[in-house]
């Protein structure tokens, strides 16, 4: 143990602690606390019955009064541990409540009807998990098709903006033309134009070719990234031009050179960028909020909070769908998070 | 801005494993057959024709989709209806830029004719400097700490990270889950004699909400690239001061910021452009109440555009033309400084 904590405690230069130290490690640990802690909280949450969720102060775990079938009642009745009158403590089940009293029976004898007050009885709780949170939103709210809607968004406009992208850097990596740096200017200048500047025009364009209400609506205008061709166009600068001359000497054509030796060799940067465009599809919220009206169309991002700005929320569901829309984003964190925070740190892109 | 990274230095590629060649399959076969046409148009436009070829796509769909609209949007500014498309839309010239600037007195929102523009314009100047301000310390003390000798400095850093994954609608849900009245806030204060309160409700404090939320959704972004700028600089220089004795305040002054400068101008000039058109965690978390409080500026653009009736195109694209003109002012500052980066770096 004294060894562990020497381990831990373990300076470089075998120093004392110095009080930045402690800054450092309070710093990290409330972090660790503040940035994992509230997703895990509504985690925790989004378990809990309605009757669970309504309580205050609430529990971390998500607790339920246990039930007993006590013969002669037809419904399963709450166990409470109530203290009668001689002082004894007893685990009774409760049938009814008239003002403050309860009236208890034994789940062993049901016979005999005990008076409690209520100030005297307390739940007998178990933890159970609520996991018909999770399964009614797939009945009740179509909540299969937003899972569905979201899937197709993202996973199609990730495949066309990889093909897409990856064309552009080629073209403007590998070949000699006139206007290269002009097409490499103007989309280097579209990082300018974010979204919520050209909202109104983008509608009526969408509108007038009939993709309004449609999820290619949603789809084609996020798919020309330009930090995609940037990233790809870097990346495909490194690939030697003694390649491409050594297959066309071979008689290949571009785009047997393109699909055959391009590609392959861009993989890496291929697979940064498919990351990133899976994470920025299935965050999308305002377009697809524009977008699609129907109720059908809605991705996970638009059926959540339209659903959580209703009048009457129904937060058990809302909790459970919060968790399913963050599964793809946590799974990407856990196993491919260091390909994101290298490509960040390289280019300085979002 | 990049550079390529020497092959040691590349994320390593996915392995291939054997479901994925089964799975290429098909797209291979796909690819393959592409290439008949494709040859057949290379020997008529020869290989400069397949330059252009590889372009087109995507800069069709950049005219479509980004340069036409902004064309579009200026046009929309100066015709006036609440008709979407353009033919049935009537010429009115500069009014909406008339309406939005028709104010009594400049430093009252209530005194203009569009107040909510004005309010709006307000609460966006006050979110974008508290926000940028206080992420861009917290980003970077957090660099700085994780750039000390640390057991696990990937794991914090990606700790700090997780938030900028999540999706804006989720991080919204997460702090209004948490803030509501029998939220976990209300829930710790509870032992310490505070009776449990809406917070959402109290107008003060939902813009302190929102900026704190934006904040702790979006500093890890920030706090990576500090983190890369911090460690880009020569250890041999902090060596050379730690044996002259030098005190760590100085060395943090006289080292550390001037040349961390560079880097920290840029990371305050990208978090100004997202700052300026904050939106979605926003929406979710307060709706842009209780009242106007956190009403900013691309939901007043939304809110005029598609959801108030009549929609009011026009006013919504002059109000989108104000703002991207305050984003392109920016952008320029960011490539200007990072033109002056590279100048420095080759010098």
């Amino acid at each position: 143990m004294s060894t562990a904590i020497a381990f831990l405690t373990r300076r470089k230069g075998g120093k004392f602690w110095h009080w930045t130290d402690i800054v450092t490690w309070v710093w990290l640990i409330g972090g660790l606390i503040v940035m994992f802690g509230p997703a895990v909280w509504l985690t925790f949450s989004s378990f809990k019955t309605p009757a669970g969720l309504a309580e205050f102060p609430p529990s971390l775990l998500p607790y339920v009064t246990q039930q007993v079938r006590v013969e002669g009642y037809e419904k399963p009745l709450p166990l409470f541990n109530a203290k009668l009158a001689d002082g004894s403590t007893r685990v009774l089940a409760e049938v009814r409540r008239i003002g403050i009293v309860s009236q208890m029976v034994d789940p062993k004898a049901p016979g005999e009807i005990i008076k409690v007050r209520i100030g005297d009885r307390e739940p007998v709780r178990e933890i159970s998990f609520a996991t018909e949170n999770y399964t009614q939103p797939f009945m009740q709210f179509d909540f299969f098709r937003y899972l569905w809607n979201s899937v197709f968004v993202t996973v199609t406009a990730t495949l066309i903006t990889l093909i897409v992208n990856s064309m552009a850097a080629f073209a403007l990596s590998k070949y000699e033309f006139k206007g290269r740096n002009a097409a490499m200017l103007v989309i280097l200048a579209t990082l300018m134009v974010p979204l919520s500047v050209i909202l109104v025009p983008l509608y009526s364009i969408i509108s007038s070719v009939g993709l309004f209400n449609s999820l290619w609506g949603v789809i084609l205008p996020t798919v020309a990234t330009p930090t995609g061709v940037f990233i790809l166009r870097q990346y495909m600068l490194t690939i030697p031009d003694e390649l491409i001359d050594a297959a066309r000497m071979d008689k290949a054509s571009e785009w047997q050179i393109y699909w055959r030796i391009i590609v392959p060799l861009t993989a890496p940067a291929l697979a940064v960028l498919a990351i990133f465009s899976v994470v920025w599809r299935w965050n999308d919220f305002l377009w697809p909020l524009i977008v699609l009206s129907r109720r059908e169309l809605y991705t996970l991002q638009v059926g959540l909070s339209i659903y959580s700005g209703e009048l009457n929320v129904q937060w058990h569901y809302i909790l459970a769908m919060t968790v399913v829309t963050m599964i793809p984003v946590v799974l990407v964190f856990i196993f491919l998070q260091r390909f994101i925070t290298t490509g960040i740190a390289g280019s300085g892109l979002k | 801005m990049a550079q390529p990274k020497p092959p040691s230095e590349r994320p390593a590629a996915p392995q291939r494993h054997d479901w994925l060649s089964v799975l290429l399959q098909p797209v291979h076969l796909v690819m393959g057959l592409a290439d008949y046409p494709l040859r057949y148009l290379q020997k008529k436009t020869g290989i400069g024709g397949m330059a252009a070829f590889f372009l087109a796509p995507n800069m069709l769909i950049f005219a479509i989709f980004v340069l036409l609209p902004l064309v579009i949007n200026l046009i929309y500014s100066v015709t006036g209806g609440s008709a979407l498309f353009l033919d049935e839309r009537s010429f009115v010239g500069a009014d909406q830029y008339r309406q939005i600037f028709d104010c009594t007195n400049y430093l009252d929102p209530m005194s203009c004719q569009e107040d909510a523009f004005w309010t709006a314009v307000g609460n966006t100047f006050w979110f974008v400097v508290l926000q940028v301000s206080l992420m861009i310390l917290v980003s970077l003390i957090t660099a700085l700490i994780l750039n000390r000798e640390l057991i696990g400095r990937s794991f914090w850093r990606a700790v700090f990270f997780f938030p900028v994954l999540l999706s804006p609608v989720v991080v919204g849900l997460i702090w209004r889950w948490i803030l509501q009245r029998q939220g976990l806030l209300n829930s710790m204060l509870y032992p310490l004699g505070f009776e449990p309160y809406t917070w959402l409700s109290d107008r003060t404090f939902a813009f302190a909400a929102v900026v704190g939320v934006s904040i702790w959704a979006h500093m890890g972004f920030y706090t990576l690239i500090l983190l890369a700028g911090l460690q880009a600089i020569p250890k041999d220089l902090y060596e050379a001061a730690e044996m002259d004795g030098t005190k760590p305040a100085r060395i943090f002054w006289r080292i550390t910021l001037p040349l961390l400068m560079p880097n920290l101008l840029v990371v305050i000039v990208l978090a100004l452009i997202k700052a300026v058109q904050v939106f979605d965690e926003v929406f979710v978390l307060t709706g842009g109440g209780p009242g106007t409080s956190t009403l900013f500026l691309t939901q007043y653009i939304y809110e005029t555009g598609f959801v108030s009736l009549p929609r009011n195109a026009g006013l919504a694209a002059a109000a989108s033309i104000l703002m991207g003109l305050v984003l392109v002012v920016l952008t320029l500052l960011q490539l200007g400084i990072a033109r002056k980066n590279e100048n420095k770096g080759k010098r």
